[in-house]
C-alpha cells in the first residue's frame, strides 16, 4: 500500500497529471469505460443490490456520462486563471487566481451508488490534475471488484488507483499523508475521517447524510398535482436504492387533515409502481446486507412503531427485501424518528398546521435535503429562510442531483464541502493567489524611518483617497 | 488560569457550554439575520477604530513594542477597510446567486443562497492581535453568525481592551470575547460550533481540527511556513532590497506569516545582495537598530529563546554577516543576515518568525524551485526577476498559499485575492468576499413546477424507458424525439 501511494505522489511530482491533455485523455478513457462496460455495470449493480437497469442508468451510468461530457466541455476554462481587480493604488500590477492541483487525493465512496458516488468524484480528481486512491466500499463486492479490476484497463495506473478492502484498510489510508480526502458515507465515520485528517491538516469534504423531510402541502390543489406529488414522493423514497440514499425522503411531514388523502394516493402509486405486495414486488432495489436488513427490522420491532404501519411491513429475510411501508405517527422518540432510516420504511408526522413543518425540521440536525411540495409562495420564502439544509428542492425530489451548476453538499451534520460540476473541480483544487508587481513607481511613504507625513500617506492610500494623496503630494494637506 | 492585571471570570466546560448555548438563542431569534443587525455592527467597528485609535495604537505598543506606523496602517487602517469593503458590498453579496438549469431538469429555475453558518468561533493570534481578531469577524458578522472571539493571551494587552472594545460597541448578545489560554481555548473546542477559523501554527492546529472533527465543525485553518524570496540577479536590486526589508522587518520585526523567511540567491550574486541590505537596513533603522523606534520587539522571552537557538546552532553562529546584536531585557534582536546557511541547519526548517534572514546559495536561480518544493508548501512565496519565463516556470511550479512577484507581502491588502494556505500552510481562505463565503452556507436550490412530469423517471422500469432516458441524459432533442418514437435502441 505504502509504495503505491509512494508512486502516486512520484508521478505527481513529475508534474505529468498537471497537463490538460492528459486530464482529458483520462476522461475520454473514463467515459469509455463506461460505454464499453454498460452491460457489466448493470450486472454488478443488480447482483449487489437488486438495480433494475434503468434505475441503474438513471442514478448511475447516466449521471456519470453527463459528469465527464460536461467536465469535458468546461475544462479549459476552469482551468484558466482568474483575473482579480487591482486598485490604481498598485498600478501596475496584475492580479490572479489559478487553480492548482492539491496533490495526491484519497476517496471513499459508499455502497449504495458504488459507482457514482466513486466515479464522480474521481471526475473531479483528474479534473484539477490530481492522482487519486480510490477505496470503494466492500459493501458492494461485485461493483468493487469491477471497479478494481477495470479501471487499471482504461486509465493512467500510475495516477490512478482503487484499492480493495475494508474497514481495515480504510484505517490504514487514514494513517497516511493525504493532500486531500473526499468521504462520502455516515457521520459516525465521518467523524473519524476527519479525525485522522487532523492529524496530517488535510483538507477534507464529507459528504454525509441525515434525515431529508418532505413536506407536503399540495394535496388540496388540484387532483393532477396531487398525484404527481405523490408520485414523486414514491420515486423519492423508494426509486433511489429502495430508500438507501442520502438523498432519499426520510420522513414526510402533512396536515393532519389531509393524510389520509396522501396514505391513499401513496398506496395506489406503490402498487402501480412496484406490484401489490411483497411477493409480487419489482422495479425496486434490495437491501444491501443481513446487517442492514437487520438494523431496519428492528427500527420496526418497537410495538408503537408496528402499530403506526398503515402499509407493509412485510420482509422477506432470504432475499432481503422489504416492501415498502408506510407508518403513521410513529412515537417521534422512537429509533426510526430520530435516526436516519435508510431504507424503504415512510413515517408520515401529522402537524395540525402544515407551517409546523419549520419547527420540527429545525428540532432535528440539518438534513442534507429538505423536500417541499407547496405552492405557497410565502411559505417557500420561510422555509428558505427558517432552515437550514445542503439543498432546498420545491415541488420534486431527486432531481437536483442532476444540476450540474448546483452544489452539492451539506452542512452540520450532513456534511461540508461540495461538489458536482465545477464544484468538483474546485474542491479538488487549490485556488493559488499570484500578484504581479512592476519595480516601478516606488511608493518612498512604504519604507522607514517613520515620519508623520508618511503615517498620514498611508493612512490615506489605504482608503483609496487618491484625492487626498495628491493634496498631501502638493503640500496642500498638513500632517 | 486568571489574569494577573484583574479578576475576569475563568471559563471552563460548564461555563462554555452555557455560552454556546446563549449565542444559539440569540442566532435562533434570527437577529444576526438581517441586514440592519449587520450594516450597524460593521459600523459600530468602524466608529470603534476611529474613537479608539490611541488606545489600540497603545496596547499594541504594550504587547509588541509595534511602531505606531505599523500598528495605524496595518492593524487600524487594513480593518477598517475590510469594514467598509463588507458594508458597500454586503447587499450584493447577501443575494442569491441563479444557477444555470439543464435538459435533464426541464422546467425548473435554481439558484444558490447564502446563509449564516450559525455560532462560529475565531481563535487569533498574538502578532497582528487587533487585525487578526477583527478582520475574521467581519466576515463572520457580514455572513450573518453569531461569533465568539478568543483573542491570544501571548498579547494580553490587546487581548483586554478587545474583551472592553466588543463589549461596549458592538452586540454582546451576539458577538462576545473569551479571555483566557490553554484550558479556556480547550474549553471552548469541546463545544460543537457551525465553523472555527484558526490562526496560528500548525502544531494547535492539529489539536483545533482533531477537536473539530468531533463535532463535523468545518475549519479554515490561517498557518504559517517558511515564506521564500527567490532573488534573481539583473533586478533593481535597491528596491528589491527595500521590499524585502519591509516585508521581513517591516512587518512586525518578521514575526508574521507572510514575511520572507529566507532568501534563495545565486552564489555570484550573494555579496552585493548582501551589501545592498547593510545599505538599506541602516538607511532605515539607523546605525544602531537596537535603539530604532521603528521596529517591534520579539513578543516574549519564550520566542527570544527559540531565536536565539537558531543563531547559536553550531553550524550557523559563523554564518552571520550582518546583525546578531541582542538586547535580552529589552526583548531585542537586530535585523541579522546569515550567509549559505546549511540545508539541514534548524533555522532552516523551522519557521523563523522572527528578524533573523538566512540566505541561501544556489548555482543558478532555476534552482530555487527544488529547494522550495522540498519543503513543506508555504502561505506565500516570492521571486525577484524581470525574465518572462522564471516568472512564468516560478507560477507554475512552486505551490504556495499566494505569490507575489518583484515584491513582498502587499497581496494581504488584496481584497479580491483569496488569503489562505495549501497543504502545511492552511486550508480554506478569506479577505474581501472570501470572508463572507467563508462564514456561509450556499444552499442549493431548485424550483420545480408540476408540469412535465417525466414519466421515464418512474417504474415500471422497461426498455424504452432505457432508451429514452439515455437521450435525455445526452441532452439530444432528435435523440429523444427518436426514443419517443421507439427508433432508438434501449
Amino acid at each position: 500500500m505504502e509504495k503505491s501511494i509512494a508512486e502516486l505522489r512520484e508521478t505527481f511530482k513529475t508534474g505529468g497529471t498537471k497537463s490538460i491533455s492528459w486530464r482529458k485523455s483520462q476522461l475520454k478513457a473514463l467515459l469509455q469505460l463506461i460505454n464499453q462496460n454498460e452491460d457489466s455495470i448493470f450486472k454488478a449493480l443488480d447482483q449487489d443490490l437488486g438495480k433494475s437497469p434503468v434505475e441503474s442508468y438513471r442514478d448511475e451510468v447516466g449521471v456519470l456520462k453527463k459528469s465527464v461530457t460536461y467536465t469535458l466541455s468546461c475544462l479549459e476554462k476552469w482551468v484558466a486563471p482568474k483575473k482579480a481587480e487591482v486598485p490604481l493604488l498598485f498600478f501596475p500590477a496584475k492580479a490572479e487566481v489559478m487553480p492548482q492541483p492539491l496533490g495526491v487525493v484519497l476517496i471513499f465512496s459508499s455502497w449504495n451508488f458504488p459507482f457514482t458516488l466513486a466515479l464522480d468524484p474521481l471526475i473531479g480528481a483528474i479534473s484539477a490534475g490530481n492522482t487519486v486512491l480510490l477505496k470503494p466500499s466492500d459493501l458492494a463486492p461485485a461493483c468493487m471488484s469491477f471497479l478494481v479490476e477495470t479501471i487499471p484497463k482504461y486509465l493512467d495506473n500510475k495516477a490512478v488507483k482503487v484499492l480493495a478492502g475494508g474497514a481495515d484498510i480504510g484505517e490504514r489510508l487514514l494513517q497516511l499523508k493525504w493532500d486531500k480526502i473526499f468521504f462520502t458515507g455516515s457521520p459516525r465515520v465521518g467523524r473519524l475521517v476527519m479525525a485522522a485528517a487532523a492529524k496530517h491538516l488535510t483538507p477534507v469534504t464529507l459528504e454525509l447524510g441525515g434525515k431529508s423531510p418532505a413536506i407536503v402541502d399540495t394535496l388540496s390543489t388540484t387532483p393532477s398535482k396531487a398525484k404527481v406529488t405523490a408520485k414523486r414522493i414514491v420515486g423519492g423514497k423508494w426509486g433511489p436504492c429502495t430508500g438507501q440514499a442520502c438523498i432519499a425522503i426520510d420522513y414526510v411531514l402533512v396536515e393532519e387533515k389531509l393524510a389520509s388523502t396522501l396514505i391513499e394516493l401513496l398506496k395506489k402509486t406503490i402498487k402501480r409502481f412496484y406490484g401489490e405486495n411483497i411477493k409480487s414486488l419489482k422495479n425496486i432495489s434490495r437491501i444491501v446486507n443481513k446487517h442492514q436488513f437487520q438494523r431496519l427490522v428492528n427500527l420496526l420491532k418497537d410495538p408503537d412503531v408496528a402499530d403506526s404501519i398503515v402499509y407493509g411491513g412485510s420482509v422477506d429475510e432470504e432475499k432481503l427485501v422489504i416492501e415498502p411501508t408506510i407508518l403513521l405517527d410513529p412515537p417521534l422518540d422512537s429509533e426510526i424518528m430520530s435516526e436516519e432510516i435508510f431504507g424503504p420504511l415512510l413515517p408520515i408526522i401529522t402537524l395540525k398546521n402544515v407551517e409546523e413543518s419549520i419547527d420540527f425540521i429545525n428540532s432535528k440536525s440539518n438534513p442534507l435535503v429538505i423536500y417541499a411540495f407547496t405552492e405557497d409562495e410565502t411559505f417557500k420564502k420561510r422555509i428558505l429562510s427558517e432552515t437550514s439544509s445542503g439543498t432546498v428542492t420545491f415541488n420534486d425530489s431527486m432531481v437536483q442531483f442532476l444540476c450540474d451548476s448546483l452544489p452539492f453538499g451539506g452542512v452540520g451534520q450532513s456534511g461540508f464541502g461540495r461538489y458536482h460540476g465545477k464544484y468538483s473541480f474546485d474542491t479538488f483544487s487549490h485556488e493559488k493567489s499570484i500578484l504581479h508587481r512592476g519595480f516601478y513607481p516606488e511608493i518612498e511613504p512604504r519604507y522607514p524611518p517613520w515620519t508623520d507625513f508618511k503615517l498620514l500617506f498611508l493612512k490615506l492610500a489605504y482608503q483609496f483617497d487618491y484625492f487626498g494623496l495628491i493634496l498631501l503630494l502638493l503640500g496642500f494637506k498638513r500632517s | 488560569m486568571t489574569s494577573e492585571v484583574e479578576n475576569k471570570p475563568v471559563i471552563c466546560t460548564e461555563s462554555a457550554k452555557e455560552l454556546v448555548k446563549e449565542l444559539r438563542a440569540s442566532f435562533a431569534t434570527g437577529k444576526t439575520k438581517s441586514y440592519e443587525w449587520r450594516l450597524t455592527q460593521l459600523n459600530a467597528m468602524v466608529k470603534m477604530m476611529e474613537e479608539k485609535e490611541p488606545q489600540i495604537v497603545a496596547a499594541l505598543h504594550d504587547d509588541l513594542s509595534k511602531p505606531e506606523l505599523e500598528s495605524s496602517i496595518y492593524e487600524i487602517a487594513m480593518l477598517k477597510n475590510s469594514c467598509r469593503l463588507a458594508v458597500k458590498n454586503m447587499k450584493h453579496w447577501m443575494m442569491p446567486e441563479k444557477a444555470k438549469t439543464s435538459l435533464v431538469t426541464f422546467p425548473s429555475s435554481a439558484e444558490i443562497v447564502s446563509e449564516p453558518l450559525g455560532v462560529v468561533l475565531v481563535i487569533s493570534a498574538w502578532n497582528y492581535p487587533f487585525l487578526l481578531s477583527l478582520d475574521p469577524i467581519v466576515g463572520a458578522i457580514a455572513a450573518g453568525n453569531a461569533i465568539v472571539l478568543k483573542p491570544s493571551e501571548i498579547a494580553p494587552a490587546t487581548s483586554l481592551l478587545l474583551a472592553r472594545l466588543v463589549a461596549e460597541y458592538l452586540d454582546s448578545s451576539c458577538i462576545k470575547v473569551v479571555e483566557g489560554a490553554v484550558p479556556e481555548t480547550a474549553a471552548l473546542l469541546e463545544q460543537k460550533w457551525d465553523k472555527i477559523l484558526y490562526t496560528g501554527n500548525g502544531r494547535v492546529a492539529r489539536i483545533v481540527m482533531a477537536a473539530a472533527a468531533k463535532h463535523l465543525t468545518p475549519v479554515v485553518m490561517e498557518l504559517g511556513g517558511k515564506c521564500p524570496v527567490i532573488v534573481d540577479s539583473d533586478i533593481n536590486l535597491q528596491v528589491a532590497t527595500r521590499r524585502i526589508i519591509a516585508g521581513k522587518w517591516g512587518c512586525n520585526n518578521g514575526q508574521a506569516c507572510i514575511s520572507p523567511d529566507y532568501i534563495i540567491t545565486m552564489k555570484d550574486y550573494a555579496q552585493k545582495l548582501i551589501d545592498s541590505f547593510k545599505c538599506e537596513l541602516e538607511r532605515f533603522y539607523g546605525k544602531n537598530p537596537l535603539e530604532s523606534k521603528d521596529l517591534s520587539r520579539i513578543v516574549n522571552s519564550n520566542h527570544f529563546a527559540r531565536l536565539s537557538k537558531l543563531l547559536d546552532e553550531d553550524k550557523v553562529s559563523s554564518k552571520i554577516v550582518h546583525g546578531g546584536e541582542r538586547d535580552k531585557e529589552n526583548l531585542k534582536i537586530t535585523p541579522t543576515i546569515l550567509l549559505d546557511v546549511p540545508r539541514d541547519s534548524l533555522i532552516m526548517n523551522e519557521e523563523i518568525f522572527g528578524p533573523l534572514l538566512p540566505v541561501f546559495l544556489v548555482d543558478k536561480v532555476e534552482d530555487s524551485f527544488d529547494v522550495i518544493n522540498s519543503g513543506t508548501k508555504p502561505l506565500a512565496a516570492y521571486l525577484f526577476t524581470n525574465k518572462k519565463k522564471l516568472k512564468e516556470k516560478f507560477v507554475a511550479t512552486v505551490s504556495a498559499g499566494g505569490l507575489v512577484i518583484n515584491d513582498t507581502t502587499v497581496h494581504l491588502a488584496e481584497p479580491t485575492l483569496p488569503f489562505g494556505g495549501v497543504g502545511d500552510s492552511g486550508m480554506g481562505a478569506y479577505h474581501g468576499k472570501f470572508s463572507f463565503d467563508a462564514f456561509s452556507h450556499k444552499k442549493a436550490v431548485l424550483y420545480r413546477g408540476f408540469a412535465c412530469d417525466a414519466f421515464v423517471r418512474y417504474p415500471p422500469y422497461t426498455r424504452g424507458k432505457l432508451g429514452l432516458l439515455r437521450a435525455l441524459f445526452d441532452g439530444s432533442i432528435l435523440g429523444i424525439i427518436r426514443a419517443l418514437l421507439g427508433w432508438s435502441k434501449a
